[in-house]
Protein backbone atom coordinates (compact mmCIF):
# COMPACT_ATOMS: atom_id res chain seq x y z
CA UNK A 1 0.00 0.00 0.00
CA UNK A 2 1.10 2.83 -1.05
CA UNK A 3 0.15 7.08 -1.66
CA UNK A 4 1.76 8.04 -5.03
CA UNK A 5 1.45 10.85 -7.15
CA UNK A 6 0.98 9.04 -11.27
CA UNK A 7 1.19 10.82 -14.91
CA UNK A 8 -1.68 10.22 -16.72
CA UNK A 9 -0.60 9.28 -20.23
CA UNK A 10 -3.77 8.10 -21.62
CA UNK A 11 -6.83 8.28 -21.34
CA UNK A 12 -9.61 7.10 -23.86
CA UNK A 13 -12.91 5.61 -24.49
CA UNK A 14 -12.90 2.45 -25.66
CA UNK A 15 -16.42 1.25 -26.15
CA UNK A 16 -19.63 2.69 -24.92
CA UNK A 17 -19.36 4.33 -21.71
CA UNK A 18 -15.57 2.72 -21.17
CA UNK A 19 -12.53 4.84 -21.12
CA UNK A 20 -8.77 3.01 -20.73
CA UNK A 21 -6.51 5.20 -18.49
CA UNK A 22 -3.01 4.79 -18.47
CA UNK A 23 -0.70 5.96 -15.37
CA UNK A 24 2.71 6.23 -14.21
CA UNK A 25 5.33 6.76 -11.66
CA UNK A 26 8.90 5.55 -12.07
CA UNK A 27 8.36 4.60 -8.40
CA UNK A 28 4.94 2.30 -9.21
CA UNK A 29 5.69 -1.64 -8.15
CA UNK A 30 4.12 -4.00 -10.66
CA UNK A 31 0.03 -4.38 -9.45
CA UNK A 32 -1.04 -7.83 -9.21
CA UNK A 33 -4.34 -8.95 -10.95
CA UNK A 34 -7.78 -8.70 -8.68
CA UNK A 35 -5.92 -6.09 -6.87
CA UNK A 36 -7.15 -2.14 -7.25
CA UNK A 37 -5.83 1.40 -6.73
CA UNK A 38 -7.87 4.01 -4.83
CA UNK A 39 -8.17 7.51 -6.95
CA UNK A 40 -8.51 11.06 -5.73
CA UNK A 41 -10.90 12.87 -7.46
CA UNK A 42 -11.26 16.77 -7.55
CA UNK A 43 -14.27 18.07 -5.44
CA UNK A 44 -15.58 14.57 -4.37
CA UNK A 45 -14.88 13.46 -1.24
CA UNK A 46 -14.40 9.97 -1.29
CA UNK A 47 -11.18 7.59 -3.17
CA UNK A 48 -12.63 6.03 -6.55
CA UNK A 49 -11.71 2.23 -6.30
CA UNK A 50 -10.70 1.00 -10.10
CA UNK A 51 -9.30 -2.85 -10.28
CA UNK A 52 -6.10 -2.67 -12.11
CA UNK A 53 -6.40 -3.99 -15.58
CA UNK A 54 -2.50 -4.21 -17.27
CA UNK A 55 0.26 -3.39 -14.50
CA UNK A 56 4.62 -3.13 -15.06
CA UNK A 57 6.69 -1.61 -12.26
CA UNK A 58 6.35 2.18 -13.61
CA UNK A 59 2.49 1.57 -15.27
CA UNK A 60 -0.94 0.82 -14.21
CA UNK A 61 -3.32 0.33 -16.94
CA UNK A 62 -7.15 0.58 -15.99
CA UNK A 63 -10.00 0.47 -17.68
CA UNK A 64 -13.10 1.91 -16.06
CA UNK A 65 -17.33 2.74 -17.04
CA UNK A 66 -18.39 5.74 -16.72
CA UNK A 67 -21.07 4.88 -13.99
CA UNK A 68 -21.69 8.52 -12.05
CA UNK A 69 -19.65 11.56 -11.31
CA UNK A 70 -16.95 10.21 -9.86
CA UNK A 71 -16.18 7.92 -12.94
CA UNK A 72 -17.60 11.11 -15.40
CA UNK A 73 -15.31 13.19 -13.92
CA UNK A 74 -12.20 10.54 -14.17
CA UNK A 75 -13.30 10.19 -18.43
CA UNK A 76 -12.43 14.18 -18.48
CA UNK A 77 -9.09 13.88 -17.04
CA UNK A 78 -6.46 14.69 -19.86
CA UNK A 79 -2.81 13.21 -20.56
CA UNK A 80 -0.10 14.95 -18.61
CA UNK A 81 -2.53 15.42 -15.55
CA UNK A 82 -1.30 14.20 -12.51
CA UNK A 83 -4.08 12.32 -9.97
CA UNK A 84 -3.33 11.04 -6.25
CA UNK A 85 -3.86 7.14 -5.89
CA UNK A 86 -3.75 4.65 -2.95
CA UNK A 87 -2.03 1.92 -4.88
CA UNK A 88 -1.54 -1.60 -3.93
CA UNK A 89 -4.57 -2.24 -2.35
CA UNK A 90 -6.48 -5.63 -2.16
CA UNK A 91 -5.08 -8.92 -2.32
CA UNK A 92 -5.11 -10.20 -5.62
CA UNK A 93 -6.10 -13.55 -7.10
CA UNK A 94 -3.95 -16.70 -6.53
CA UNK A 95 -2.77 -17.95 -9.75
CA UNK A 96 -1.28 -21.18 -7.89
CA UNK A 97 -4.63 -23.30 -8.00
CA UNK A 98 -5.13 -22.40 -11.54
CA UNK A 99 -4.47 -26.38 -13.06
CA UNK A 100 -3.38 -26.80 -16.50
CA UNK A 101 -6.47 -24.91 -18.27
CA UNK A 102 -7.87 -22.57 -16.27
CA UNK A 103 -11.07 -20.07 -17.28
CA UNK A 104 -11.90 -17.24 -17.04
CA UNK A 105 -15.05 -15.45 -16.83
CA UNK A 106 -15.63 -11.56 -17.04
CA UNK A 107 -18.77 -9.82 -17.38
CA UNK A 108 -18.65 -5.79 -18.20
CA UNK A 109 -16.07 -3.68 -16.69
CA UNK A 110 -15.46 -7.09 -14.38
CA UNK A 111 -13.72 -7.97 -17.84
CA UNK A 112 -10.22 -5.68 -17.33
CA UNK A 113 -8.62 -7.71 -14.18
CA UNK A 114 -8.79 -10.61 -16.07
CA UNK A 115 -6.37 -9.66 -19.07
CA UNK A 116 -3.28 -9.82 -16.72
CA UNK A 117 -4.30 -12.58 -15.25
CA UNK A 118 -4.81 -14.22 -18.20
CA UNK A 119 -1.21 -13.07 -19.56
CA UNK A 120 0.50 -14.48 -16.07
CA UNK A 121 -1.03 -17.36 -15.98
CA UNK A 122 -0.27 -18.26 -20.24
CA UNK A 123 3.42 -16.90 -19.33
CA UNK A 124 3.13 -19.32 -16.60
CA UNK A 125 2.19 -22.02 -19.67
CA UNK A 126 -1.47 -22.70 -19.16
CA UNK A 127 -3.83 -23.09 -21.29
CA UNK A 128 -6.38 -20.07 -21.17
CA UNK A 129 -9.74 -19.83 -22.24
CA UNK A 130 -12.41 -17.20 -21.59
CA UNK A 131 -15.62 -16.22 -21.53
CA UNK A 132 -16.76 -12.10 -22.16
CA UNK A 133 -20.31 -10.82 -21.12
CA UNK A 134 -21.32 -7.75 -22.08
CA UNK A 135 -25.12 -6.29 -22.82
CA UNK A 136 -25.13 -5.35 -26.13
CA UNK A 137 -22.73 -5.13 -29.15
CA UNK A 138 -21.48 -1.64 -28.57
CA UNK A 139 -19.98 -2.04 -24.88
CA UNK A 140 -17.81 -4.80 -25.88
CA UNK A 141 -13.89 -4.85 -25.43
CA UNK A 142 -10.88 -6.92 -24.73
CA UNK A 143 -11.70 -9.49 -27.15
CA UNK A 144 -8.73 -8.53 -29.29
CA UNK A 145 -6.34 -8.78 -25.63
CA UNK A 146 -7.35 -12.19 -25.33
CA UNK A 147 -6.81 -13.61 -28.58
CA UNK A 148 -3.72 -11.81 -29.13
CA UNK A 149 -2.40 -14.40 -25.90
CA UNK A 150 -3.76 -17.08 -27.99
CA UNK A 151 -6.89 -17.93 -25.30
CA UNK A 152 -9.84 -19.47 -27.11
CA UNK A 153 -12.19 -16.31 -26.26
CA UNK A 154 -15.84 -16.21 -26.46
CA UNK A 155 -17.97 -13.21 -26.39
CA UNK A 156 -21.26 -12.86 -25.38
CA UNK A 157 -23.77 -9.88 -25.54
CA UNK A 158 -27.64 -10.12 -23.34
CA UNK A 159 -28.98 -9.01 -26.70
CA UNK A 160 -27.48 -11.00 -29.03
CA UNK A 161 -25.62 -8.65 -30.99
CA UNK A 162 -22.63 -9.58 -31.00
CA UNK A 163 -20.76 -13.18 -30.27
CA UNK A 164 -23.01 -15.81 -28.70
CA UNK A 165 -26.69 -14.41 -27.45
CA UNK A 166 -27.20 -14.45 -23.86
CA UNK A 167 -25.01 -14.65 -20.91
CA UNK A 168 -21.40 -16.04 -20.25
CA UNK A 169 -23.20 -19.08 -18.24
CA UNK A 170 -24.46 -20.10 -21.14
CA UNK A 171 -21.25 -20.47 -23.06
CA UNK A 172 -19.46 -21.88 -20.59
CA UNK A 173 -16.47 -25.12 -21.86
CA UNK A 174 -17.46 -28.36 -20.84
CA UNK A 175 -14.09 -28.60 -19.41
CA UNK A 176 -11.51 -26.44 -17.49
CA UNK A 177 -9.21 -26.48 -14.28
CA UNK A 178 -10.50 -24.23 -12.27
CA UNK A 179 -12.06 -20.82 -12.66
CA UNK A 180 -11.53 -16.70 -12.21
CA UNK A 181 -14.41 -14.50 -12.29
CA UNK A 182 -15.34 -11.19 -11.59
CA UNK A 183 -18.88 -8.74 -12.94
CA UNK A 184 -21.58 -8.19 -11.06
CA UNK A 185 -22.93 -9.47 -8.29
CA UNK A 186 -25.73 -11.02 -9.88
CA UNK A 187 -23.41 -12.50 -12.78
CA UNK A 188 -21.41 -13.78 -10.12
CA UNK A 189 -24.06 -15.47 -8.62
CA UNK A 190 -24.79 -17.24 -11.70
CA UNK A 191 -21.62 -18.30 -12.06
CA UNK A 192 -21.44 -19.62 -8.48
CA UNK A 193 -24.05 -21.82 -9.71
CA UNK A 194 -22.81 -22.67 -13.02
CA UNK A 195 -19.71 -23.99 -12.39
CA UNK A 196 -18.52 -27.18 -11.51
CA UNK A 197 -14.74 -26.57 -10.40
CA UNK A 198 -13.49 -24.46 -7.17
CA UNK A 199 -12.61 -21.17 -8.27
CA UNK A 200 -12.18 -17.26 -7.66
CA UNK A 201 -14.17 -14.38 -7.34
CA UNK A 202 -13.47 -10.61 -7.49
CA UNK A 203 -15.93 -8.40 -5.48
CA UNK A 204 -17.00 -4.97 -5.93
CA UNK A 205 -18.45 -3.09 -2.58
CA UNK A 206 -19.07 0.72 -2.12
CA UNK A 207 -16.19 1.81 0.00
CA UNK A 208 -15.06 4.29 2.28
CA UNK A 209 -11.30 3.88 2.66
CA UNK A 210 -10.32 1.14 0.90
CA UNK A 211 -7.49 -0.05 2.98
CA UNK A 212 -9.45 -2.25 5.83
CA UNK A 213 -9.93 1.18 8.53
CA UNK A 214 -13.77 1.81 8.28
CA UNK A 215 -15.70 -1.36 8.11
CA UNK A 216 -17.66 0.24 5.11
CA UNK A 217 -17.14 -2.75 2.94
CA UNK A 218 -17.37 -5.47 5.21
CA UNK A 219 -19.06 -9.08 4.01
CA UNK A 220 -19.84 -12.47 6.14
CA UNK A 221 -17.84 -15.46 4.70
CA UNK A 222 -17.77 -18.98 6.00
CA UNK A 223 -14.77 -18.05 7.14
CA UNK A 224 -15.57 -15.47 9.28
CA UNK A 225 -15.80 -11.23 8.70
CA UNK A 226 -13.61 -10.00 5.94
CA UNK A 227 -13.10 -6.49 4.19
CA UNK A 228 -13.79 -6.44 0.66
CA UNK A 229 -11.17 -4.01 -0.01
CA UNK A 230 -8.47 -5.94 2.40
CA UNK A 231 -9.21 -9.49 2.54
CA UNK A 232 -10.95 -9.39 -0.42
CA UNK A 233 -12.00 -8.38 -3.12
CA UNK A 234 -10.92 -11.93 -4.32
CA UNK A 235 -12.40 -14.36 -2.27
CA UNK A 236 -12.71 -18.78 -2.87
CA UNK A 237 -15.60 -20.37 -3.97
CA UNK A 238 -15.95 -22.21 -0.59
CA UNK A 239 -16.11 -19.27 1.38
CA UNK A 240 -18.36 -16.98 0.18
CA UNK A 241 -22.06 -16.55 1.66
CA UNK A 242 -24.50 -14.88 -0.36
CA UNK A 243 -27.09 -12.35 1.57
CA UNK A 244 -30.34 -12.40 0.34
CA UNK B 1 6.82 21.04 27.81
CA UNK B 2 5.87 21.72 23.92
CA UNK B 3 4.04 23.84 21.71
CA UNK B 4 1.34 21.45 20.59
CA UNK B 5 1.17 19.78 24.54
CA UNK B 6 -2.16 19.78 26.05
CA UNK B 7 -3.58 17.83 29.61
CA UNK B 8 -6.70 15.97 28.77
CA UNK B 9 -8.18 15.00 32.12
CA UNK B 10 -4.56 14.82 33.85
CA UNK B 11 -3.10 12.45 30.68
CA UNK B 12 -0.60 14.92 28.79
CA UNK B 13 -0.59 14.95 24.76
CA UNK B 14 2.36 15.75 22.87
CA UNK B 15 0.06 17.28 20.30
CA UNK B 16 -3.88 17.71 20.33
CA UNK B 17 -4.75 15.60 17.59
CA UNK B 18 -6.77 12.53 18.01
CA UNK B 19 -7.97 10.45 15.10
CA UNK B 20 -12.03 9.50 15.42
CA UNK B 21 -13.27 6.37 16.49
CA UNK B 22 -14.22 4.71 13.60
CA UNK B 23 -12.00 6.02 10.95
CA UNK B 24 -8.75 4.66 12.52
CA UNK B 25 -9.37 0.89 13.37
CA UNK B 26 -7.29 -0.49 16.16
CA UNK B 27 -4.57 1.81 15.03
CA UNK B 28 -2.41 -0.85 12.88
CA UNK B 29 -3.90 -0.68 9.58
CA UNK B 30 -2.92 3.22 9.70
CA UNK B 31 0.63 2.13 11.27
CA UNK B 32 1.27 0.37 7.85
CA UNK B 33 1.14 4.14 6.26
CA UNK B 34 3.35 6.18 9.14
CA UNK B 35 4.66 5.97 12.32
CA UNK B 36 1.31 6.58 14.72
CA UNK B 37 3.29 7.07 17.64
CA UNK B 38 2.85 10.77 16.39
CA UNK B 39 -0.51 11.10 16.97
CA UNK B 40 -1.40 12.59 20.73
CA UNK B 41 -3.46 9.47 20.99
CA UNK B 42 -6.61 8.19 18.98
CA UNK B 43 -9.55 6.02 19.78
CA UNK B 44 -10.30 2.97 18.71
CA UNK B 45 -13.36 1.18 17.58
CA UNK B 46 -16.52 1.26 19.30
CA UNK B 47 -16.36 -1.61 21.20
CA UNK B 48 -19.66 -3.57 22.25
CA UNK B 49 -19.57 -6.49 24.74
CA UNK B 50 -20.86 -8.69 21.89
CA UNK B 51 -19.18 -9.37 18.54
CA UNK B 52 -21.67 -7.34 15.91
CA UNK B 53 -21.09 -7.67 11.91
CA UNK B 54 -22.85 -4.24 11.69
CA UNK B 55 -25.02 -3.45 9.20
CA UNK B 56 -25.86 -4.78 5.67
CA UNK B 57 -23.69 -3.19 2.49
CA UNK B 58 -23.95 -0.53 0.79
CA UNK B 59 -22.97 0.99 4.27
CA UNK B 60 -21.32 3.99 2.35
CA UNK B 61 -22.38 7.05 0.70
CA UNK B 62 -20.77 9.86 -1.16
CA UNK B 63 -22.14 13.62 0.08
CA UNK B 64 -21.25 17.04 -0.69
CA UNK B 65 -17.81 17.39 1.07
CA UNK B 66 -18.34 14.43 3.15
CA UNK B 67 -19.83 10.88 3.11
CA UNK B 68 -22.17 8.83 4.88
CA UNK B 69 -21.76 5.81 6.89
CA UNK B 70 -23.99 3.26 8.33
CA UNK B 71 -21.02 0.73 9.10
CA UNK B 72 -23.14 -0.58 12.54
CA UNK B 73 -20.57 -0.78 15.01
CA UNK B 74 -18.87 -3.32 13.27
CA UNK B 75 -16.46 -4.89 16.21
CA UNK B 76 -15.27 -8.41 17.72
CA UNK B 77 -16.64 -7.62 21.09
CA UNK B 78 -15.05 -6.37 24.29
CA UNK B 79 -12.98 -9.69 25.36
CA UNK B 80 -11.51 -10.21 21.60
CA UNK B 81 -10.95 -6.36 21.23
CA UNK B 82 -8.67 -7.43 24.90
CA UNK B 83 -7.50 -10.50 24.08
CA UNK B 84 -6.26 -9.57 19.67
CA UNK B 85 -6.44 -6.03 19.12
CA UNK B 86 -4.91 -4.51 21.93
CA UNK B 87 -1.58 -6.98 22.31
CA UNK B 88 -1.20 -6.13 18.21
CA UNK B 89 -1.43 -2.41 18.96
CA UNK B 90 0.99 -2.83 21.30
CA UNK B 91 3.59 -3.50 18.89
CA UNK B 92 3.08 -0.67 16.85
CA UNK B 93 1.79 2.05 20.04
CA UNK B 94 3.47 3.21 22.75
CA UNK B 95 1.11 5.89 23.81
CA UNK B 96 -2.24 5.23 26.11
CA UNK B 97 -5.11 4.93 23.80
CA UNK B 98 -8.72 6.08 23.75
CA UNK B 99 -10.94 2.97 24.22
CA UNK B 100 -14.30 3.80 22.37
CA UNK B 101 -17.08 1.95 24.27
CA UNK B 102 -20.92 1.50 22.96
CA UNK B 103 -23.85 -0.49 24.40
CA UNK B 104 -27.20 -1.50 24.25
CA UNK B 105 -28.26 -1.17 27.94
CA UNK B 106 -26.54 0.74 31.04
CA UNK B 107 -24.96 -2.86 32.14
CA UNK B 108 -23.64 -3.05 28.75
CA UNK B 109 -21.91 0.29 28.83
CA UNK B 110 -20.91 -0.72 32.74
CA UNK B 111 -19.84 -3.95 31.58
CA UNK B 112 -17.16 -3.07 28.38
CA UNK B 113 -16.09 -0.50 30.64
CA UNK B 114 -14.74 -2.25 33.83
CA UNK B 115 -12.90 -4.59 31.65
CA UNK B 116 -11.22 -1.97 29.64
CA UNK B 117 -10.55 0.20 32.15
CA UNK B 118 -8.35 -2.57 33.53
CA UNK B 119 -6.14 -2.43 30.61
CA UNK B 120 -2.78 -0.83 31.05
CA UNK B 121 -2.92 0.30 27.24
CA UNK B 122 -6.15 2.40 28.09
CA UNK B 123 -5.78 6.24 29.03
CA UNK B 124 -9.11 6.95 28.40
CA UNK B 125 -13.29 5.94 28.07
CA UNK B 126 -14.80 7.37 25.17
CA UNK B 127 -18.35 6.59 26.05
CA UNK B 128 -20.40 6.44 22.32
CA UNK B 129 -23.81 7.53 23.70
CA UNK B 130 -24.83 8.92 19.96
CA UNK B 131 -24.81 6.11 17.36
CA UNK B 132 -27.09 6.96 15.21
CA UNK B 133 -26.56 3.84 12.82
CA UNK B 134 -27.62 0.70 15.47
CA UNK B 135 -31.59 0.62 16.42
CA UNK B 136 -31.77 1.26 20.27
CA UNK B 137 -27.97 1.51 20.63
CA UNK B 138 -26.09 4.79 22.01
CA UNK B 139 -27.99 7.25 20.50
CA UNK B 140 -31.43 6.81 22.61
CA UNK B 141 -28.71 7.24 25.71
CA UNK B 142 -27.71 10.45 23.97
CA UNK B 143 -30.78 11.97 23.12
CA UNK B 144 -32.09 12.17 26.63
CA UNK B 145 -30.28 13.96 29.41
CA UNK B 146 -31.57 11.22 32.65
CA UNK B 147 -30.41 8.19 30.21
CA UNK B 148 -27.10 9.86 29.41
CA UNK B 149 -26.76 10.86 33.02
CA UNK B 150 -27.37 7.37 33.68
CA UNK B 151 -25.21 5.68 31.43
CA UNK B 152 -22.47 8.37 33.12
CA UNK B 153 -22.94 7.10 36.68
CA UNK B 154 -22.66 3.32 35.91
CA UNK B 155 -19.88 3.93 34.23
CA UNK B 156 -18.01 5.95 36.68
CA UNK B 157 -18.97 3.66 38.98
CA UNK B 158 -16.34 1.10 37.69
CA UNK B 159 -13.81 3.56 35.78
CA UNK B 160 -10.82 4.67 37.66
CA UNK B 161 -9.97 6.55 34.04
CA UNK B 162 -10.87 9.54 32.65
CA UNK B 163 -14.64 9.16 31.29
CA UNK B 164 -15.27 10.91 28.36
CA UNK B 165 -18.68 10.77 26.96
CA UNK B 166 -19.42 11.38 23.32
CA UNK B 167 -22.40 13.20 22.14
CA UNK B 168 -25.14 13.07 19.25
CA UNK B 169 -25.49 16.40 17.51
CA UNK B 170 -28.99 15.08 16.23
CA UNK B 171 -30.79 16.78 19.47
CA UNK B 172 -32.47 19.86 20.18
CA UNK B 173 -30.19 21.08 22.88
CA UNK B 174 -26.59 19.59 23.29
CA UNK B 175 -26.17 21.70 26.46
CA UNK B 176 -28.42 19.79 28.61
CA UNK B 177 -27.32 16.53 26.97
CA UNK B 178 -23.71 17.78 28.29
CA UNK B 179 -24.50 18.98 31.51
CA UNK B 180 -26.54 16.21 32.75
CA UNK B 181 -22.91 14.19 31.55
CA UNK B 182 -20.84 16.62 33.98
CA UNK B 183 -23.39 16.78 36.67
CA UNK B 184 -23.37 12.45 36.68
CA UNK B 185 -19.71 12.94 37.11
CA UNK B 186 -18.44 12.60 33.72
CA UNK B 187 -14.62 13.75 33.31
CA UNK B 188 -14.76 15.01 29.71
CA UNK B 189 -17.33 15.82 26.80
CA UNK B 190 -16.29 14.88 23.01
CA UNK B 191 -18.61 15.97 20.37
CA UNK B 192 -20.03 15.70 17.39
CA UNK B 193 -20.97 12.17 16.62
CA UNK B 194 -22.27 11.78 13.16
CA UNK B 195 -25.61 13.80 11.79
CA UNK B 196 -28.47 11.81 10.55
CA UNK B 197 -28.47 11.84 6.63
CA UNK B 198 -29.24 10.13 3.49
CA UNK B 199 -29.32 9.95 -0.49
CA UNK B 200 -31.16 8.40 -3.26
CA UNK B 201 -30.02 6.76 -5.82
CA UNK B 202 -31.76 8.23 -8.55
CA UNK B 203 -31.34 5.52 -11.60
CA UNK B 204 -32.57 2.44 -8.76
CA UNK B 205 -34.75 5.48 -6.75
CA UNK B 206 -33.85 3.40 -3.57
CA UNK B 207 -31.40 4.89 -0.82
CA UNK B 208 -27.68 4.55 -1.22
CA UNK B 209 -27.20 2.97 1.88
CA UNK B 210 -29.08 -0.37 2.73
CA UNK B 211 -29.73 0.79 5.80
CA UNK B 212 -31.63 4.21 4.36
CA UNK B 213 -30.07 6.50 7.03
CA UNK B 214 -26.49 7.08 7.88
CA UNK B 215 -24.36 9.07 9.67
CA UNK B 216 -22.81 12.69 8.00
CA UNK B 217 -19.65 13.46 8.07
CA UNK B 218 -16.42 15.53 6.89
CA UNK B 219 -16.23 19.03 6.00
CA UNK B 220 -19.66 19.59 5.67
CA UNK B 221 -20.44 19.63 8.99
CA UNK B 222 -17.75 21.81 10.42
CA UNK B 223 -19.52 24.67 11.03
CA UNK B 224 -22.01 22.76 12.93
CA UNK B 225 -19.68 20.87 14.97
CA UNK B 226 -17.91 24.16 15.85
CA UNK B 227 -20.96 25.78 16.94
CA UNK B 228 -22.18 22.73 19.01
CA UNK B 229 -18.60 22.53 20.92
CA UNK B 230 -18.64 26.43 21.09
CA UNK B 231 -22.10 26.11 23.14
CA UNK B 232 -20.74 23.15 25.16
CA UNK B 233 -17.79 24.33 25.80
CA UNK B 234 -20.32 27.55 27.55
CA UNK B 235 -22.37 25.14 29.48
CA UNK B 236 -19.57 22.74 31.45
CA UNK B 237 -16.38 23.00 33.03
CA UNK B 238 -14.97 19.78 32.01
CA UNK B 239 -12.72 19.26 29.14
CA UNK B 240 -14.28 19.26 25.94
CA UNK B 241 -12.64 17.15 22.44
CA UNK B 242 -14.06 19.10 19.27
CA UNK B 243 -14.58 17.23 15.83
CA UNK B 244 -16.67 17.05 13.06
CA UNK B 245 -15.19 17.61 9.79
CA UNK B 246 -11.47 18.88 10.91
CA UNK B 247 -9.52 18.17 8.00
CA UNK B 248 -6.28 21.21 8.76
CA UNK B 249 -4.72 22.05 11.26
CA UNK B 250 -6.62 25.68 10.64
CA UNK B 251 -9.42 23.93 11.21
CA UNK B 252 -8.41 22.41 14.64
CA UNK B 253 -7.06 25.89 15.74
CA UNK B 254 -10.72 26.89 14.99
CA UNK B 255 -12.04 24.13 17.11
CA UNK B 256 -9.67 25.23 20.00
CA UNK B 257 -10.57 29.03 20.02
CA UNK B 258 -13.71 27.87 19.80
CA UNK B 259 -12.74 25.95 23.61
CA UNK B 260 -12.00 22.48 22.60
CA UNK B 261 -9.05 21.13 24.66
CA UNK B 262 -7.95 18.48 22.18
CA UNK B 263 -9.64 17.57 18.55
CA UNK B 264 -10.20 14.19 17.05
CA UNK B 265 -10.22 13.94 13.44
CA UNK B 266 -12.17 11.47 11.49
CA UNK B 267 -13.44 10.81 7.64
CA UNK B 268 -10.36 12.52 6.79
CA UNK B 269 -8.44 9.76 7.42
CA UNK B 270 -10.43 7.82 5.51
CA UNK B 271 -9.99 10.31 2.60
CA UNK B 272 -6.50 10.48 3.17
CA UNK B 273 -4.45 8.00 5.26
CA UNK B 274 -1.43 10.56 6.29
CA UNK B 275 -4.38 13.44 7.26
CA UNK B 276 -4.08 13.51 11.04
CA UNK B 277 -0.02 12.99 10.56
CA UNK B 278 -0.56 15.75 8.15
CA UNK B 279 -2.48 18.08 10.74
CA UNK B 280 0.12 17.33 13.33
CA UNK B 281 2.85 19.06 10.78
CA UNK B 282 1.01 21.81 10.13
CA UNK B 283 0.00 23.17 13.46
CA UNK B 284 3.18 24.67 14.03
CA UNK B 285 3.21 26.73 10.59
CA UNK B 286 -0.22 27.70 11.28
CA UNK B 287 0.20 28.85 14.93
CA UNK B 288 2.87 30.85 13.63
CA UNK B 289 0.76 32.55 11.04
CA UNK B 290 -1.53 33.46 13.63
CA UNK B 291 0.50 34.15 15.97
CA UNK B 292 -0.65 31.39 18.45
CA UNK B 293 2.91 30.73 20.76
CA UNK B 294 1.39 27.30 22.23
CA UNK B 295 -1.88 25.69 21.93
CA UNK B 296 -2.20 26.27 25.92
CA UNK B 297 -3.01 29.81 25.43
CA UNK B 298 -6.41 29.64 23.47
CA UNK B 299 -8.50 29.13 26.18
CA UNK B 300 -12.14 29.53 24.07
CA UNK B 301 -12.79 33.09 24.79
CA UNK B 302 -13.76 33.93 21.54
Amino acid sequence: MKQQILRVTENIRIAENVYKMVLENPELEEQKPGQFINIRIDGLYLRRPISVCESDPGNVVIIYKVVGKGTEQLSRIRKREYLDVLTGLGNGYDLSKAGDHPLLLGGGVGVPPLIKLARMLRDAGKEVQAVLGFNTKAEVFGEGAFQEMDCKTTVTTVDGSYGVKGFVTDALPEDYSYFYTCGPEPMLRAVYKATCTSGQFSFEERMGCGFGACMGCSCKTITGYKRICREGPVLEKEEILWDD
Amino acid sequence: MGRLTVNLCGIELDNPVIPASGTFGFGYEFAQWYDINCLGTFSFKGTTREPRFGNPTPRIAECPAGMINAVGLQNPGVEKVISEELPKLKEVFHKKVMANVSGFSVEDYAYSCEKLDAEEQVGWLEVNISCPNVHGGGMSFGTDPKAAAEVTRAVKRVATKPVIMKLSPNVTDITEIAKACEDAGADGISLINTLQGMRINLKTRKPVIKNVMGGVSGPAVFPIALRMVWQVCRAVKIPVIGMGGIASAEDALEMMMAGATAVEVGAANLADPYASKKIIEDLPAAMDQYRIQSLGELKGDC
